[in-house]
């Protein structure tokens, strides 16, 4: 059988703290409560420079320019253990400065509904033009072309018809809506969508540039963030994969969106590894961009606790899915986990569905996989909000498995974690964490000969939709290419026909001709 | 203390979830009147 | 806590009243869940829900504790696992302190 391969990961940051304090939904729900708020007012005090998310040590993990191990040897907390000369540029991807966001996010959008204020749009112009890839993007000159004046801008906003864009306290724009009525084209709708795309964008960007994928050979693109584009009539109709695939010229593909909330994109990389496998496609990319609703989540808890608001980034990531080459990591399809609906909501129900079972099935022990990475979210973000360290529940949930199972030694529960365990480095934009940060890792680790194998859980929690208390989670198993290629000729086999073949020919002759 | 008593269940998703302290105070007899999960991530 | 959380149990507790009503929480962590044990009982101490400053007298437990009063087979089944991996203590300590 032959496997697809993990061809390649590319993952994107933005620091947006113009959106978390105007868009975050905990912001926009108090500006909407009180007129006054404690917590709006301390805020700004809160937000980092971008050269302090450059340099925190869990975002230069996720670009790829440490590794996770190297994580664990950084003291808490890490906001106040910077990375000494940290670049905005890493293995696997990049940190863009808000500004330049905001002009991506006027290139990418296709109905004139972004304005910038014309001085603002004139920096950011020259900023893009020496970005190494960007300045050749599809539709460039968009950010020369219908700048807006500051009054204009204000009046848009003022009057409920477009959505602020504020860069460094500064008003610099907006986003308009795109319907006088229809709610599901709200600015406010519209917005999220243009920031879903734009670092969907990014990050596809960066894929071609860091693994040199030929747009043109990509044949399928599956977005599978958890925002929803359409109009009245077909909220949520789709489709982020095209548009995102139109401004990176991959002019031969088609796609389609999946969700799962947090599960989607691991739900994601199965259809893509099903539409590889089976030769419907040769070249799938996987891709999402980032929330912008989700920016300073919990950052009331932060403040509170005296943290920066580290909820401050977008992130975004690309991978590439395709045919087995022989030589990178394989995604075995014989192994897939999934939480069934009849699975059960209880965390032993749902880990056993996702993590035990599918190793079963192809008669692995827990203990098999060297690094699990299930949902990796950053625990300096999540223990200030009561959450806890989630990629460490998770690995603690796996390890009570193992001893359910008679496979970890109880004792040694905390050494098998450790074994198989990592920090979580991911911002908590949801789908972004759930599993796939590791995956440039998984892919170098195992070419590298570091690890044989890792296991990708994804967990969505689908309840928060309203229509089911049911949970969700798909895990896959990426693992080292045997460097052997099924080209479908099967020796043995044609050997059997043949020595059949001859078997009869010598009974025919051995026995007498019938008249 | 269960028994007989209205309950409304606050879950976690990343502690226990609704649906299982559900089926644990059903087992005690005592009447569920809400139950939710929070989120944090 | 959820707001709208806040707002379903303050129903709730106009409707059934706090002698029969008990609030059981599944929280991942102690501080997170002594602040809804909290909130149920003398208020929201963020000042951020409907139930600022409304002090419902609701007891909260944690699933935790309550693991006597529960089938055993119901309990290993749908909890056991989780006392592997969460700080069982440190979190009952945190919830009985806002019963008292």
């Amino acid at each position: 059988m032959n496997y697809p391969v993990v061809k390649g990961a590319a993952y994107a940051l933005i620091q947006a703290n113009g959106m978390l304090f105007y868009q975050g939904t905990t912001q926009t729900q108090e500006r909407r409560k009180n007129g006054v708020s404690e917590h709006l007012e301390k805020l700004p005090d809160h937000l980092r420079s971008f050269e302090e998310a450059v340099s925190y040590a869990p975002n230069q993990v996720y670009i790829g320019n440490l590794n996770p191990d190297e994580l664990k040897g950084i003291p808490r907390p890490w906001f106040q253990h910077p990375v000494p000369d940290a670049q905005r540029d890493g293995r696997f991807g990049e940190i863009m400065p808000e500004d330049e966001f905001i002009g991506l996010m006027k290139i990418v959008d296709a109905f004139d509904l972004v304005i910038l204020e014309e001085s603002f749009q004139v920096r950011v112009k020259e900023k893009l033009a020496v970005h190494p890839f960007l300045k050749g993007i599809k539709d460039f000159e968009k950010i020369n072309k219908n700048p807006g004046n500051q009054a204009d801008i204000y009046k848009l906003t003022a009057s409920d018809s477009a959505q602020p864009i504020y860069f460094d306290g500064q008003l610099v724009g907006c986003v308009k809506k795109a319907h006088e009525f229809d709610e599901s084209l709200s600015h406010h709708v519209m917005f999220e969508n243009l920031v879903g795309k734009a670092s969907a964008v990014f990050a596809l960007k960066l894929l071609m540039a860091k693994t040199g994928l030929n747009p043109e050979e990509v044949d399928y693109i599956i977005e599978c963030s958890e925002e929803a584009c359409g109009d009245m009539n077909q909220r949520g109709g789709g489709n982020f994969a095209k548009a995102i695939g139109e401004m990176c010229g991959c002019l031969n593909a088609t796609g389609s969106d999946t969700r799962s909330f947090c599960a989607g994109p691991a739900h994601a990389l199965v259809e893509a590894a099903a539409l590889t496998q089976s030769g419907i496609y040769k070249n799938v990319v996987v891709l999402a961009g980032g929330a912008s609703a989700k920016l300073g989540m919990n950052s009331k808890d932060h403040i509170k606790k005296g943290l920066p608001a580290l909820e401050d980034m977008l992130g975004a990531f690309a991978i590439h899915i395709g045919e087995n080459d022989g030589v990178s990591p394989v995604i075995r399809t014989d192994a897939i986990g999934r939480h069934k609906i009849g699975s059960g909501a209880s965390p032993q129900a749902v880990m056993t569905a996702i993590v035990a079972d599918p190793l079963d099935k192809i008669g692995y022990r827990i203990t098999d996989i060297d690094r699990y990475a299930p949902e990796m979210q950053n625990p300096e973000i999540t223990e200030p909000a009561g959450a806890g360290d989630v990629p460490l529940a998770n690995y603690k949930m796996i390890g009570a498995l193992g001893v359910k199972r008679g496979e970890i030694v109880r004792a040694d529960l905390l050494k098998a974690v450790k074994s198989f365990g990592m920090p979580g480095f991911a911002p908590t934009q949801g789908h972004v964490p759930s599993g796939v940060p590791f995956i440039g890792y998984a892919r170098k680790m195992i070419m590298e000969d570091n690890i044989t194998r890792a296991m990708i859980v994804g967990k969505g929690s689908l309840f928060l939709g309203r229509l089911t208390n049911l949970f969700d989670g798909v895990s896959l198993i990426i693992e080292k290419n045997t460097g052997v290629i099924d080209t479908g000729f099967n020796k043995e086999e044609v050997r059997g026909m043949i020595a059949e073949a001859l078997r009869d020919l010598a009974k025919s002759l051995a026995s007498p001709a019938k008249r | 203390m269960l028994k007989g008593k209205k309950v409304a269940i606050l879950g976690d998703r990343d502690g226990i979830p609704g649906p299982a302290i559900e089926e644990c105070v059903k087992s005690a007899g005592s009447e569920i009147v809400f139950s939710t999960t929070e989120c944090f991530v | 806590m959820d707001l709208e959380n806040q707002a379903r149990i303050k129903e709730l507790a106009e409707k059934y009243g706090k002698d029969d009503l008990i609030v059981v929480l599944g929280g991942a962590e102690a501080e997170a869940s002594g602040l809804a044990a909290e909130t149920v009982a003398t208020g929201d101490p963020t000042f951020a829900g409907p139930l600022s400053g409304v002090s419902l007298g609701l007891k909260a437990y944690h699933m935790f504790e309550l693991k006597d009063q529960v089938d055993s087979e119901v309990y290993e089944e749908q909890v056991g696992m989780m006392e592997m991996v969460l700080n069982v203590d440190e979190i009952i300590e945190e919830v009985k302190t806002y019963r008292k």
